[in-house]
């Protein structure tokens, strides 16, 4: 795997689908802080997983009118089913086509096939302003989120 | 390590004592099942560690997947107003599967709360900002999901079995000691 994009150098600019019929690519959000969370899969079996905790705090990262885009491998129609089942009230990306292109290009796709659990939080430039990879496993929270919109709105 | 931002303080729910040389402070959510499993091993720890061991419970409901957990705290809350927290604590953790109006109603009755004034409080949404302030306070110290336990401001990232919890507990009491 290439190494994870840090904190200073430019977001790469993507298009990708957001619904079936939909893309939103990151230029789009310029002018705003934006939250990029690469996740490996939906249907995470386990309470309170990453995007579920996400949604709730979704109130918070809007008082910074920051932008949160999931990310994952996941088809739009799986993406579709999932937030429908968790009420997610944020963008759900495929990084469908060429799979896990997106993740590559930050650094973040894993040989087994899915992307890490990697979190960005770019300016509203679109320059990265923190990243984190988290332990496959571990949900990394937001704690570290809050911290980097905090100090963009500093 | 994770570290709590808020520690518990006076204005926390807590069994046992202010000196006591541990507490375990829980997130949780009242429709969590992970949390309804946490609840019998809580009440184990507390009798095993007695006077030794002080227990907080903040709330950190998943209102989005759980649509029972923020009215389920704020039940818990109302009953706070008239010192029946625990009580009403036990009660939704023993009935997690019928969470709901008319459940919170029989409890509110069992303990001698008024029912009106509790239909007044959901419906107003009187404790929905101390619920929240829970929910923000675990979000700036790591909580990632339910339960979450902290043994004295440092997040235990290791299971949450009884044996796990009494040998993490254990070892943070033969620190204090040392």
């Amino acid at each position: 795997m290439s190494k994870m994009l840090q904190a200073g150098a430019p977001a790469p600019e993507f298009t990708l689908n957001v619904t079936p019929d939909q893309t939103l690519s990151l230029r789009e959000l310029r002018g705003r802080s934006v939250i990029l969370a690469f996740y490996p899969a939906d249907w995470s079996p386990v309470c309170g997983d990453q995007m579920s905790l996400y949604n709730e705090i979704l109130p918070e990262f809007r008082k910074y009118h920051a932008e949160l885009l999931g990310i994952s491998v996941d088809g739009v129609w799986c993406h579709a089913a999932f937030a429908k089942d968790r009420k997610l009230h944020f963008p759900l990306l495929s990084d469908f086509e060429p799979k896990g292109d997106v993740a590559r290009q930050y650094g973040v796709y894993r040989k087994e096939g899915f992307c890490e659990r990697a979190l960005f939080v770019l300016d509203k430039n679109g320059v990265i302003e923190w990243s984190y990879c988290s332990p496959i496993a571990v949900n990394p929270g937001a704690e570290g989120i809050l911290d980097a919109l905090e100090r963009l709105a500093a | 390590m994770t570290i709590l931002k808020v520690p518990v303080n006076p204005s926390d729910h807590a069994q046992g004592s202010e000196d006591a040389p541990l507490t375990l402070l829980e997130y949780g959510d009242y429709e969590c099942p992970y949390c309804g499993l946490a609840y019998p091993i809580v009440k184990a720890l507390q009798s095993h560690f007695g006077e030794r061991l002080r227990f907080a419970f903040r709330n950190f409901p998943l209102t989005q997947i759980h649509p029972h957990a923020e009215s389920a705290a704020e039940t818990a809350e109302f009953a706070i107003a008239h010192e029946r927290f625990w009580e009403m604590h036990d009660g939704l953790y023993e009935n997690q599967q019928y969470l709901g109006e008319p459940l919170y109603e029989r409890l509110a009755v069992q303990l001698r709360l008024s029912v009106r004034d509790l239909r007044a409080a959901l419906t107003a949404g009187t404790f929905a900002p101390r619920v929240r302030a829970d929910f923000l306070s675990g979000v700036r110290s790591g909580v990632n999901g339910t339960p979450t336990f902290f043994i004295n401001n440092k997040r235990h990232d290791a299971r949450f079995d009884y044996d796990d919890l009494v040998a993490a507990l254990e070892a943070e009491y033969l620190r204090q000691a040392a």
